[in-house]
């Protein structure tokens, strides 16, 4: 029992932030543009959080703790926005291709995080910003102290809360609003829009750099929460990147998927750990890594289930991928 | 605006692409109460024309008045902010969508997001003008004719004026065109103005009151419906025949290559793109093809070709030289296989590069397209294709910095040089050319003719697609014509003449005896 208490533990903070990834880029890609920069956005997010906590807790006398969470909130939801900006620039004004911009996004992205980021750990392995990490890793009080269930379900930080909530609203918005039934033409057919009378450019934009934002978020999450504030020099955020690209196709593109979705990845992601305490199955370490691949083993699963049924709503975006050029012929 | 008769008026507009001229001084105005029908063979500048008025392209010169107000359109938004709708060929809906979320996209901006407030006002128009439409149904799952409707509601639901349809009646069956027609007079009632862009001459006749005709880019004039008749139309719509001086020499001992039996192929969409053709071509003439393009065309080639299947039934058999008296079938048979058998197709597509040439690669290597499989060594050779390449150069006169400059930087004329010369460097023993003067100027033009001539003495037989009827009626022997994927009619290219063969582009003949 309590092996399987700390297994939910670990998964649900971990589908959190893969879940702040998807979510942004199932925003970015309802528009029809394929971010594959989502690794490098998060990398920002987290490295603008983190560090706008650390200079914030070491260059006042008496920091503030809600204000260390506005700072780090809102510097990381800029860095990502900013970073979507570039991609949106160069995909929807300049046209270039989408798969490339993206990969280079990543790759910038982590550039620019540990570049300055070696400017914060000064020669350390890590350093860390304590008071921020207690703000935002901060349990529910009085809930989370009723046993099995406070522990479960009352236990993290306030931003695993915020995403479930985030996923609620966005389906909400795609469903039920007037700005997500444009912004749905947009990604599927942006010359019906178009002519629609849409401003296609002005939702591309926005859902790019709003979607860039949600995905920072998971990379802020991630530093400050799941990784009790610390930075250092890994490249975990990346493999998560990667991960929430995989599980908005998990998802079909559907918010209220990438609730479960992500724990459910979280659940496979830490199964190599709880195999041999719950299902007494011991393994050699070399197959930890094969069964941390089990999320992906499950994305193509999905992939391939979905082409099977062939079912157009589970379907990507029609134009996803594509530059829209109105005067083309 | 009460003050004047036209709802939309154009003065000398003027659009070009690159260097074509799609419409050229159109001066055009469509009146109130009427439905104005906008004539003229493809390629001609109907939909270029009435892309300007919607938005979708922003002309180079000219104005645009609608009522007595000049008007600046610079997207589908301001289009349909000045009251026009425009029916677009190729549907603009989202396809996972419902019909009702379809329509819902075109609310005023500003308005209240409420599907139940939409769902009434789209009924009452489909009560209004007697649609039967199913709002709830996703368009993946409509037929042809019911997104049509929906379109129609979609503009009438915007409240617009000034109506343009953009060849309604492609895809529809006589049935369906009827019930659109009924709408469309229930429109002019209501005194909206209309405007159908179509070619063809009865749906013209029995529709509108008045014709525009655009021939070229260029406005031809407008008659009443009342005072028109097919030839009269068909006269303006073609024009009068221009002699171009290209060199026809009879052909010698004609002995048949290729024959065509019961040739059908389906479509994507289910319906069939070509109808039981049959034909022969014969070795030392040129037979051309005619029909507005998109009735068949790109099929009928491609299936000779091996690029697309055809039908049960058909047959394609192909008579190789010395062995005459046993064809080949070609059914079934690879692309490969119907090419080495001599079969060759210089398809040229409306982008030029995208078959047959890689844009990127330079002469040499895409002479080395069709032979990098030859010989057993892993090696390619490109000695050879660098000769071959050399020699086209030479020949045709192509003009490129170098062999090994992408061929997408020389200009189309030299694109289209390489292309027809690599495929007759093969010696083919047919040959297929499909719009192989598309946007060439006059000079390159005749190259390619004359290039085609000499195919012909040398005993090929070469099949022709073209889209300029005074050169398929002075370069070709024969011309089959293909009207909506059947044939209709195998004319000889000597005495016909440029009526007739508008007249069948245009107007399915009655079952006639097709082949020649």
């Amino acid at each position: 029992m309590s092996s399987l208490i700390a297994w939910i533990l670990r998964a649900i903070p971990f589908g959190t932030i893969i879940m702040y990834g998807a979510m942004g880029e199932i925003v970015t890609e309802k528009s029809g543009n394929l971010n594959l920069g989502v690794p490098g956005i998060m990398y920002l997010g987290g490295f603008a959080g983190f560090a706008s906590a650390y200079f914030y807790e070491n260059s006042v006398a008496n920091p503030n703790p809600v204000l260390s969470v506005l700072i780090a909130l809102i510097c990381a939801l800029a860095a990502s926005a900013l970073g979507g900006l570039i991609y949106a620039f160069l995909t929807i004004t300049l046209r270039a291709n989408q798969n490339v911009t993206g990969l280079a996004l990543t790759t910038f992205g982590m550039g620019v995080a540990n570049f300055f980021g070696v400017f914060i750990l000064n020669g350390s392995t890590y350093s860390a910003a304590p008071l921020a990490n207690k703000a935002f890793a901060a349990k529910i009080p009085v809930l989370s102290g009723l046993g099995v269930l406070g522990q479960t379900v009352f236990s993290y930080g306030f931003l695993a809360y915020a995403a479930i909530v985030l996923a609620l609203v966005l389906h909400w918005f795609f469903t039920r609003t007037r700005a997500g039934l444009n912004l749905r033409a947009v990604g599927e057919n942006p010359a019906t829009a178009d002519a629609a009378g849409i401003n296609v450019t002005k939702y591309k934009y926005l859902a790019t750099c709003i979607g860039a934002a949600i995905c920072g978020v998971g990379g802020l999450y991630y530093v400050l929460d799941y990784n009790q504030g610390i930075w250092a020099t890994t490249g975990q955020i990346e493999a998560l990147g990667w991960l929430a690209l995989a599980l908005v196709i998990f998802t079909t593109w559907k918010p209220l998927n990438a609730i479960w979705g992500a724990y459910l990845f979280g659940i496979l992601y830490w199964l190599y750990q709880f195999l041999p305490s719950i299902l007494g199955i011991t393994m050699s370490s070399a197959m930890t890594d094969l069964v941390q691949m089990v999320p992906y083993v499950v994305t193509i699963v999905v992939l391939i289930a979905v082409s099977m049924r062939r079912k157009k709503e589970d379907q990507p975006p029609a134009h996803l991928g594509l530059a829209y050029f109105r005067e083309e012929r | 605006m009460p003050n004047t008769q036209y709802a939309i008026r154009l003065e000398h507009i003027t659009k070009t692409f690159g260097d074509v001229t799609a419409n050229h001084d159109v001066t055009l105005e469509v009146r109130r109460g009427e439905i104005l029908s906008l004539l003229g063979e493809n390629g001609s500048g109907k939909t270029t024309l009435m892309n300007m008025i919607a938005g979708i392209y922003y002309p180079d010169e000219g104005e645009i008045y609608v009522g007595d107000q000049a008007v600046d359109i610079r997207s589908p938004r301001d289009a349909l902010a000045l009251g026009i709708g425009m029916i677009h060929q190729h549907f603009k809906l989202v396809d996972v969508f419902t019909a009702l979320e379809n329509i819902a996209l075109c609310m005023e901006p500003g308005e209240k997001y409420d599907l139940k407030k939409v769902r009434s006002r789209a009924r009452a128009i489909c009560e209004k003008y007697g649609f039967a439409l199913d709002l709830d149904q996703k368009i993946y799952e409509m037929s042809v004719s019911q997104k049509q409707t929906l379109e129609i509601v979609k503009v009438l639901y915007r409240g617009a004026d000034i109506l343009i349809l953009d060849e309604p009646t492609a895809v529809l069956t006589p049935q369906e065109t009827e019930k659109l027609f009924a709408v469309m007079s229930n429109m002019k009632a209501d005194g909206k103005a209309v405007v159908i862009i179509t070619h063809k001459l009865h749906e013209v006749l029995s529709i509108s009151d008045r014709v525009a005709i655009l021939r070229r880019g260029e406005y031809v004039g407008d008659v009443a419906t009342k005072d028109a008749d097919e030839a009269l139309l068909t006269e303006m719509m073609v024009g009068k025949k221009v002699e171009l001086d290209i060199d026809r020499p009879l052909p010698v001992n004609p002995v048949r290559r290729l024959s065509v039996h019961h040739l059908s192929v389906t479509g994507p969409e289910g319906g069939k793109v070509l109808d039981d053709i049959s034909f022969d071509a014969y070795g030392g003439e040129i037979l051309g093809i005619a029909g507005i393009s998109g009735n068949g065309q790109k099929e009928l080639l491609e299936a000779i070709a091996g690029l697309q299947n055809a039908d049960g039934g058909a047959q394609i058999q192909f008579f190789a030289p010395g062995t005459e008296d046993k064809p080949t079938s070609l059914i079934g048979k690879s692309p490969k296989d119907i090419r080495d058998a001599g079969i060759h197709l210089s398809f040229v597509p409306e982008d030029r590069l995208g078959m047959g040439l890689v844009g990127s690669m330079g002469m040499t290597d895409n002479m080395m397209l069709k032979s990098y499989g030859s010989g057993h060594s892993p090696i390619v050779d490109r000695k050879a294709p660098r000769e071959l390449a050399e020699e086209i150069r030479e020949e045709l006169g192509v003009v490129t910095p170098g062999l090994n400059t992408p061929v997408s930087q020389l200009s189309g004329g030299n694109v289209q040089k390489v292309l027809v010369g690599r495929e007759l460097a093969a010696s083919p023993i047919v040959l297929m050319t499909a719009y192989a003067v598309r946007g060439l100027d006059i000079n390159t033009s005749y190259t390619i003719y004359r290039l085609l001539n000499e195919q012909k003495k040398k005993g090929v037989a070469v099949i022709y697609v073209g889209e300029d009827l005074d050169v398929l009626l002075e370069l070709c022997d024969r011309i089959l014509v293909l009207c909506g994927g059947k044939a209709n009619g195998m004319l000889d290219a000597r005495t016909t003449t440029k009526e007739e063969v508008g007249l069948r582009m245009t107007n399915l003949q009655q079952t006639k005896e097709v082949r020649a």
